[in-house]
């Protein structure tokens, strides 16, 4: 019995989307980058917006997410996808824009191009990786690098006195009137991924609907960054990340969900 | 004949855009160019011709928006005065690598730092000889009236989609706030999305169709053989710009033994001193270069062994002047005359640094 025995179109139950491509991805094993950006090509082609499409990704890991999305992209500044995603959008309104940002490079360094872009509401849809670490770069402090995570830029633990808290950025850009639909989700589990999926799939219909900013953040590892192998990196994301950046949605139509308003208040 | 009307330079510089049929104008207010914003936002051209205009949150979003535009295949204006022009060079850079076309004034105002309001002409390094990192060029238009101002909107997107590379308008606050007669051209409709289509289909990300592969507008390569290639290919079209598009003024040249060179609002006070000189009986001739890069280099050159000297006149501490050297390669004496840190030199200032430079001083 070889493969061809096996592999027939009735025990097909999954097909990789031809929104990926097949160049081999540049991420670590056990990342969760390749299955975000899986899940984002797939509801792409689902809901058949391959033409319509256009996705800008910065500085980061994801710098050569161009690579391997099979739409039209374009590879932006660090920090600046905001701005770029206005630049397009604003010039055509009808097309589907959406960042695909680490938080290095949307909660420091592009703070200000965050912040504003929800502020104006405009009408795109951001997803924000968020491994608490600078993975390409090799592993330094990120602004949503935990109190007391050892990296490569606070070595002896992340010092909250003297480097400053860890931001939590989704919240905050939920207060702001411009974001319609604000979501925290993750990718490590097949039931996280479903869940990521069905937020993907919401994003782009507000979007559609031209209600304003949905964002998709998705808590992820980073095994390098962290030096540990995938699944104790995925046990430590569930046992210390989750607990600051909690699960679940955060601004649904617009309206701020009720956990959460105690959440920014404490 | 166009319209005429009495325009501030800043003022023309708008109108042209939105009668070019810009897309989109994305920019943040600084003196003394804020009258480029304002004009736009008060005639609200998305009535007229349905072009953008966007108050971003910073020099920093300002020019990433027009990469965004850019990238799409629209066409694109932004502008700013010099510490603006220093907060734009990350993504100038980008953009030039990318090979985006784009048009951006830079409304030069007196530096280093906060400098000064007034006018000055201090950029002259950072437009010519990349103000951002890596080995880049911008085409680079300065206009010396604000019929000019206006003018070269049009020359600029024409350049810019011919090479596809970033245009660099330099004027100072000089001819942006001044008032003149300007023949505004006629309204050009802004180009379908079909058309848009026809004319960028190879290199645009506005939506990948079934009939082509996705396009990808990056900078990056990290086989640096293949960026190596890249810069090639970039030095190539620079040097196609050297040959084809150098732009310059002869002025009482003919029968001079002396020569000014000077560009924008300096040119424009050096044809008084020429009047000044003549009348004098010295023979002196305004050569203006009115693109900054590529620098009309064999075009100066050819004055070797017909003038006597040169004095170079700048709103700068000795920018152009370099230029001006290169291109006589030695051969002919060159002297810098200039006020600067937002003083402007008179005409009579300038008959006197020629006068100096003709007695040996």
């Amino acid at each position: 019995m070889d493969i061809k025995d096996i592999v027939k179109e009735e025990n097909l139950v999954y097909s990789k989307t031809n929104l990926m491509t097949n160049n081999v991805l540049s991420y670590c094993p056990g990342c969760g980058h390749g299955t975000a950006h899986r899940i984002i090509m797939e509801v792409i082609d689902e809901l058949g917006l391959q033409s319509q499409t256009i996705g800008v990704a910065p500085v980061g890991c994801s710098v050569l997410a161009y690579d391997f999305m099979n739409i039209d992209m374009i590879q932006a500044a660090h920090g600046r996808a905001p701005a770029v995603a206005t630049g397009l959008k604003r010039t055509m309104p009808d097309k589907c824009i959406f960042t695909y940002q680490g938080d290095g490079d949307l909660a420091a360094i592009g703070t200000a191009e965050t912040i504003h872009v929800c502020n104006r509401g405009e009408d795109i849809t951001m997803f924000f990786i968020n491994n608490g670490i600078y993975g390409m770069t090799g592993g330094q402090m990120a602004p949503t690098t935990l109190e007391g995570m050892k990296t490569a830029t606070s070595p002896y633990g992340r010092d909250l006195k003297k480097m400053g808290n860890p931001l939590k950025i989704t919240e905050l850009i939920a207060q702001l009137p411009g974001t319609y639909y604000v979501t925290r989700q993750a990718v490590h589990t097949p039931a996280a991924v479903r869940k990521t999926k069905k937020a993907v799939f919401k994003a782009f219909e507000v979007q559609k609907e031209k209600k304003g900013i949905s964002f998709v953040e998705i808590v992820s590892n980073c095994n390098s960054g962290w030096k540990l192998p995938p699944v104790k990196a995925n046990q430590w994301m569930v046992e210390h990340m989750f607990p600051f950046y909690p699960m679940g949605d955060i601004k649904v139509d617009g309206h701020l969900v009720n956990s959460n308003k105690a959440e920014v208040k404490s | 004949m166009g319209e005429l009307k009495l325009m501030k330079g800043n003022e023309a510089i708008a109108e042209a855009a939105i009668r070019a049929g810009v897309d989109a104008y994305f920019g943040y207010p600084i003196t003394p160019q804020s009258e480029v914003i304002e004009y736009l936002m008060a005639e609200q051209p998305e009535n007229r011709t349905g072009m953008v205009v966007l108050q971003a949150e910073s020099e920093l979003a300002a020019i990433n928006m027009v990469y965004g535009a850019a990238a799409a295949g629209k066409k694109v204006f932004t502008s700013s005065s010099s510490p603006g022009i220093s907060l734009y060079q990350e993504g100038i850079s980008y953009i030039a690598g990318a090979e985006l076309p784009c048009v951006i004034a830079n409304v030069v105002r007196g530096g280093p730092g906060l400098g000064t309001i007034q006018p000055s002409q201090a950029d002259y390094f950072q437009s010519t000889k990349g103000g951002g990192h890596g080995d880049y060029r911008l085409y680079v238009l300065a206009p010396s009236s604000v019929q000019e101002m206006a003018d070269f909107i049009q020359l600029g997107f024409d350049i810019a989609y011919k090479y596809r590379n970033p245009v660099m308008i330099q004027s100072d606050g000089m001819i942006g706030q001044m008032m003149e007669k300007v023949e505004l051209a006629d309204q050009r409709p802004r180009w379908t999305d079909e058309e848009i289509k026809q004319m960028h289909d190879s290199w645009a990300a506005f939506g990948k169709g079934d009939h082509r592969e996705r396009n990808i507008i990056t900078s990056l390569d990290l086989d640096s053989s293949k960026q190596e290639k890249h810069n090639h290919h970039l030095q190539a079209k620079y040097r196609k710009m050297e040959e084809n598009e150098v732009l310059f003024e002869e002025i009482n040249c003919e029968d001079a033994d002396y020569l000014i060179v000077a560009y924008g609002s300096s040119a424009r006070i050096s044809m008084k001193s020429v009047d000044l000189a003549r009348a004098k009986g010295i023979k002196v001739g305004l050569f203006r270069p009115i693109t900054l890069y590529p620098f009309p280099m064999k075009q100066l050159n050819a004055y070797v062994g017909k003038v006597k000297a040169i004095l170079s006149v700048e709103m700068s501490a000795g920018q152009l002047i370099e230029d001006v050297k290169l291109a006589v390669e030695c051969n002919i004496p060159v002297k810098h005359f200039g006020r600067y840190g937002g003083m402007i030199h008179s005409p009579e200032e300038v008959l006197t640094a020629l006068e100096n430079l003709i007695k040996g001083e």
